[in-house]
């Protein structure tokens, strides 16, 4: 048995000439909030959908608990969660009866108190006989949470969850995320384009583009592997320019006014930078680390 | 798992308003019906008995709750199926339309199985409106009008089936009849899997039907090969039961047809409904 939740190896999907995936391989491990990072169209809901048996891919492998999703659907979905772009409830039923819906035929024996316990979690509770026709969004999508969770799966898949809600609704689906990890144990898999999001939540990321994966790791290595664009706000300018072009002559240095600069440096330098100044009588009031995810993605993206 | 998913699709068609739609037509024409044959019920009788009252002679009340419901049963058989396939065209298109098939299609419950339930479920509608039907025909027609020997008039003249023959009659006839209309309901739940809009299954269902029945009805040689063959040539199989001599073998080449039918049918849809791409 493999120590992977989820192994994708060269997945690839066509709809006729039109290649939906062509090449996306990447590797999920228990405990990790793994964010599937991609423009938009580049393929996320595609791979997410074959993972989940929604369509069946053109080539390719996946693996989910260690076993082959082809023969052994039935064994994996009962132990996923999971939200496909946006979660579609019966408008007509109550929210209860939804969850009633869906946590019957989701391989577990789901109790009502079960129900109410999910309801309260996602912070619907007391709305549990409202017809779900008269839920807002961001409601709806934590109705969506609430039945990923009723059979207690260990993997839960989010596609795109926090499309179309405004920012407290963001901030909740976050914090929801954050605690299914934290509070629950949950291996999360979670689709965005949005790259704070992942910057925020994930632990692990693969960033695909045009239907291929580009790159895969933990996010915090990917990032702080990559030359930074840092902004220095100081007091002494050309003092300052000076003794960088001297000491660092290989940098990038651009004055952006008259009292900050960028420089292009690798994250271990910045200490060095900041400590110079600081010896040379140079007043830093401010080091800002301008090369995030968006910086890293935008040159993955475009090479 | 595929009684839990029989269960649920229970559960949503009864949640459904369009669901009650079928039952409140049904209720409404027949009442109609009812009215009429109760205020004017003699004139219509003697209108179409003023032909024979030359040579034959009636004797008691022709106007019973049997005629009255074999009159209804003719008249809206024919409609029925657009009642049925108004929910049954829906159950996988509409769910399609909605986005909750995907939500169901990521549950540990096969394919099949959950189309397996769509099917059960809808031929259990089917059969509650099939139900409806000859409980307002046959239930409130005899508490209106009596019970009497039936008189049908068919293509062969006039047949007198006495009142204690009538049971078992009406009993094959709904029995044939509900074959008929889940025929209906299996092609329009076997449309719903190539549509992801619930109006499409439900309209090209009554398109289909109606083209066959032109085909059936078109008095021209080039069809005859094939009008015994097509569902719409059975779906008025009922009436055998109606007709003496009782022609057991008519009745049995209808039934072997119909089934058939809801055989292939049911096939197509697994084979496809197991290959689609659940993208909506």
């Amino acid at each position: 048995m493999s120590d992977k939740i989820i192994e994708v190896k060269q997945l690839a999907k066509y709809y006729g000439k039109f290649k939906a995936v062509e090449d996306v391989s990447f590797d999920v491990y228990p405990g990790d909030v793994f964010g599937f990072l991609g423009p938009n169209g580049a393929g996320k809901s595609t791979t997410i959908r074959t993972m989940l048996s929604l369509i069946t891919p053109t080539s390719g492998e996946t693996r989910l608990f260690g076993r082959d999703l082809a023969h052994n659907r039935s064994f994996i979905l009962s132990r996923i969660g999971c939200i496909v772009e946006k979660p579609d409830f019966y408008k007509y039923l109550s929210a209860q009866k939804n969850l009633e819906i869906f946590g019957r035929i989701s391989g577990a024996s789901i109790t009502r108190s079960k129900i109410g316990e999910m309801l309260e979690f996602v912070g619907l509770k007391g709305r549990e006989k409202d017809k779900v026709a008269g839920f807002s969004h961001g409601m709806k999508q934590r109705l969506g949470i609430a039945q990923t969770l009723l059979h207690d799966p260990e993997l839960i898949i989010l596609d795109e969850p926090t499309t179309g809600l405004d920012p407290q609704g963001i901030i909740d689906i976050r914090n929801l995320i954050l605690q299914l990890k934290n509070e629950r144990n949950k291996t999360v898999v979670l689709s965005s384009h949005i790259l704070s999001e992942i910057e925020l939540i994930a632990n692990r990321m693969v960033i695909i583009n045009k239907g291929r994966s580009l790159v895969q790791g933990s996010v915090s290595e990917l990032l702080n592997n990559q030359e930074l664009i840092v902004r220095i706000e100081l007091d002494d300018l050309q003092k300052a320019l000076q003794l960088m072009s001297d000491r660092w002559p290989q940098l990038e240095i651009e004055a952006t006014g008259p009292n900050s600069l960028l420089i292009h440096l690798s994250h271990e330098i910045i200490p060095q930078v900041n400590n110079s100044l600081s010896a040379a009588g140079v007043n830093v009031f401010a080091i800002e680390s301008k090369r995030k995810l968006e910086d890293y993605f935008l040159k993955l993206v475009k090479n | 798992m595929f009684w839990k998913s029989t269960y649920n699709e229970f559960i949503k068609i009864a949640a459904k308003p369009r669901s009650y739609i079928g039952l409140a037509a049904i209720s409404a024409l027949v009442s109609v019906i009812l009215f009429a044959m109760k205020v004017d019920g003699k004139t219509y009788i003697s209108f179409i008995t003023s032909s024979f009252e030359q040579t034959l002679t009636f004797e008691g009340d022709i106007l019973n709750g049997d005629l009255i419901a074999f009159i209804i049963l003719q008249m809206l058989i024919i409609h029925v199926p657009l009642l049925v396939a108004l929910v049954t065209g829906d159950l996988v298109s509409g769910e399609a339309a909605m986005g909750s098939l995907r939500m169901l299609a990521t549950k540990p419950i096969s394919r099949s199985s959950l189309l397996m339930s769509k099917f059960l479920a809808g031929g259990a509608y089917t059969l509650v409106i099939l139900l409806w039907l000859g409980f307002m025909a046959l239930g409130v027609g005899h508490i209106l009008f009596g019970s009497g020997d039936l008189m049908v008039l068919n293509s062969d003249g006039l047949v007198i089936l006495q009142n204690a023959d009538l049971a078992w009659r009406f009993m094959g006839g709904f029995g044939v009849a509900y074959l008929a209309l889940l025929t209906i309901a299996t092609l329009s739940i076997t449309l719903s899997c190539f549509s992801d809009n619930s109006i499409g299954p439900i309209v090209t269902t009554m398109a289909i039907i109606l083209f066959f029945t032109i085909i059936g009805t078109l008095d021209v040689p080039v069809f005859d090969n094939i009008r015994p063959f097509l569902f719409t040539s059975h779906m008025i199989a009922w009436r055998s039961f109606f007709e003496e001599p009782f022609p057991i073998e008519t009745i049995q080449q209808s039934v072997i047809i119909l089934v058939v039918h809801i055989v292939v049918l049911i096939g197509i849809a697994l084979f496809k409904f197991n290959k689609k791409d659940i993208l909506s």
